[in-house]
């Protein structure tokens, strides 16, 4: 065989409207971050701009909840929180309190570990795994087809084997993730405090996408993250992979920036009034582009520029 | 109120104190106070009589500083935790959190989720059941409430995200094996499930408090001793590493104001 007619590498590179033209109405999306941290928000402003409705958002959930909520474009919600994470003190999202007391959404309700144990499960191709999270709680009423299982071996004791919760696997049609720095064949790195569960959100999706403030050659990622331990997303698990430099804002990409407060703050406030939603979708989400978006913040005056 | 340290004790020291003592016994363990004064109280018991507890930043690592809220920069870590590990400390057995409440109810049933409505439902949203169910499973709990009225300590609570005894009984011994509510304490008192069935009990009231008071703000009926004690005052010790190094700011002061 010649050199020539070797096949070459994928190419993974999309713009984020590519990316979420491949998405379809009804599909479970899995989204990265946790609260009002490291979310793909570039790619969830994309969604916003598209006609995607009907959506499953399954999530540790922050502002992008509340905003895809608002724009009527999520469904269903699996979730164990919503916190936009704003100020001293832990604040509720009003947006996404809106839709669920308002009936607009249907909600699977979960603890936070069984979130990570249903993200798991569809990643290790597991009907559910066993769990004590949740015996004896309201989840079972607020999450109806949550069942148990009997353990198959002796309890404590030599007894009767041990009820669990069964949870089960929460497979994902897409997963979106936004991370520090990336290679140009996809491989992933954090480098703030924290990965949250990134990772095992793209090992329990089909197809997978990951924005990155920058994008590396080849080889050049572990010096990019500082350090090989911080190269936690393999391309093994990942479809389409985004430049989105900002790409977070508003919430926080720490070590890059942290969240813009005086942003969330107004963004908050739209809660109060369907108009001031409406000037704040025309105003801040309905770029044709990511670009034109940056560009709109980066013009903004100084004392609006927060944190 | 008597003076130690030149300031005369107030509420929200005796509160930090009422915490630190939550932890008193609890040896080498995650101890996990979610709250302003809960950490300061957490702190300030691993800073004097449980010097081997362990205790995160409020983000990914379990730190070592004596300080409520130490800057980012002089952060000791002693290991990195992110939230994925939290998991691991969880389901091993090794924590004991306090975390807030919004409703509590008699048997230690804790709520965060809503309020009215069902809870497929709530005509209130919360914030979510958070990690309430498999911490109340899994490990010791204890709760914190900043403002005691019968709104928060209620008689049956809407949502049951944290268990409290009377889940815990119905779920049997095997699989409550591992539950357990040690203390709630609040800006009025302190109060623990030591009683034969597990309802809550008035264990002290904060100097300045009577049982009367806080029987008016309770929402159900506390099992109440035949001599009530009082609340311990923070040792001259227990002040001066709240008032110089666990809390120099005073933040402990706005979230428990002075009685007016």
């Amino acid at each position: 065989m010649s050199p020539e007619a070797y096949p070459a590498p994928k190419d993974k590179r999309l713009t984020e409207d590519e990316a979420v033209g491949r998405l379809q109405s009804g599909m479970t999306i899995g989204i990265g971050g946790w609260g009002s941290r490291r979310k793909p928000m570039s790619l969830v402003r994309a969604i916003l701009r598209s006609d995607l409705i009907d959506l499953h958002v399954v999530t540790y959930g922050g502002p992008e909840v509340g905003m895809l909520c608002a724009a009527g474009k999520i469904s269903r919600l699996t979730f164990a929180f919503v916190a936009p994470d704003v100020g001293a003190a832990a604040v509720l999202e009003p947006h996404f309190r809106a839709a669920r007391q308002g009936g607009a959404i249907e909600c699977t309700e979960l603890d936070e570990g069984m979130l990570l144990l249903g993200l798991h499960a569809a990643a290790w191709r597991m009907p559910f795994l066993p769990t004590r999270v949740g015996l004896g709680s309201d989840l079972l009423l607020a999450n109806p087809g949550l069942r148990t299982v009997r353990s198959p071996y002796p309890g404590p004791g030599g007894g009767e084997g041990e009820e669990l919760i069964a949870q089960p696997a929460i497979g994902l049609d897409a997963a979106l993730v936004h991370l520090n720095v990336a290679d140009e064949r996809g491989n992933g790195a954090y480098t703030g405090p924290d990965l949250y569960f990134d990772d095992l959100l793209l090992e329990a999706a089909e197809q997978r996408f990951v924005s990155a403030e920058r994008i590396v050659p080849v080889g050049d990622l572990v010096a990019a993250a500082g350090d090989v331990t911080r190269l936690r997303v393999s391309r093994l698990f990942v479809d389409g992979l985004v430049t989105a430099p900002n790409g977070a804002h508003p919430t926080s990409c720490d070590p890059d920036y942290g969240h813009d407060e005086a942003f969330q703050k107004a963004y908050l406030a739209t809660a109060k009034d369907p108009e001031r939603w409406d000037a704040f979708r025309r105003d801040w989400l309905s770029f044709a582009t990511e670009a034109e978006y940056q560009a709109a913040l980066a013009a903004r005056p100084a004392e609006g520029a927060a944190s | 109120m008597s003076t130690h340290a030149g300031h005369p004790v107030r509420r929200a020291d005796v509160c930090a104190v009422a915490v630190a003592d939550t932890f008193r016994g609890d040896g080498e363990t995650l101890a996990n106070p979610i709250g302003i004064i809960a950490m300061i109280g957490g702190r300030l018991a691993r800073a004097t009589y449980e010097p081997d507890l362990l205790m995160t930043d409020g983000e990914a690592g379990l730190i070592a500083n004596h300080e409520a809220v130490p800057a980012k920069r002089d952060r000791m870590v002693e290991t990195y935790n992110p939230y994925r590990r939290m998991f691991d400390v969880v389901w091993s057995g090794r924590r004991h959190v306090m975390m807030g409440a919004t409703q509590v109810d008699q048997y230690g049933n804790q709520n965060i989720a809503g309020l009215g409505g069902t809870p497929a439902r709530p005509k209130t949203q919360l914030l979510g059941f958070r990690g309430a169910p498999g911490n109340t499973i899994n490990d010791t709990t204890s709760y914190f409430v900043a403002v005691h009225g019968p709104r928060v300590f209620v008689p049956t609570v809407d949502v049951v995200t944290g268990i409290g005894y009377d889940r815990a009984s119905a779920l049997g011994p095997v699989a409550a094996r591992f539950h357990e509510i040690r203390r709630v304490v609040s800006n009025l008192g302190v109060f623990d499930f030591e009683t034969p069935d597990h309802r809550m009990r008035l264990r002290s009231v904060h100097p300045g408090v009577t049982a009367e008071d806080v029987v008016a703000a309770t929402g159900f009926e506390l099992v109440i001793p035949s001599s009530v004690t009082t609340s311990r005052l923070p040792t001259p010790d227990e002040l001066r590493l709240l008032d110089d190094i666990i809390d120099p700011e005073g933040t402990r002061y706005t979230e428990v104001p002075d009685p007016t």
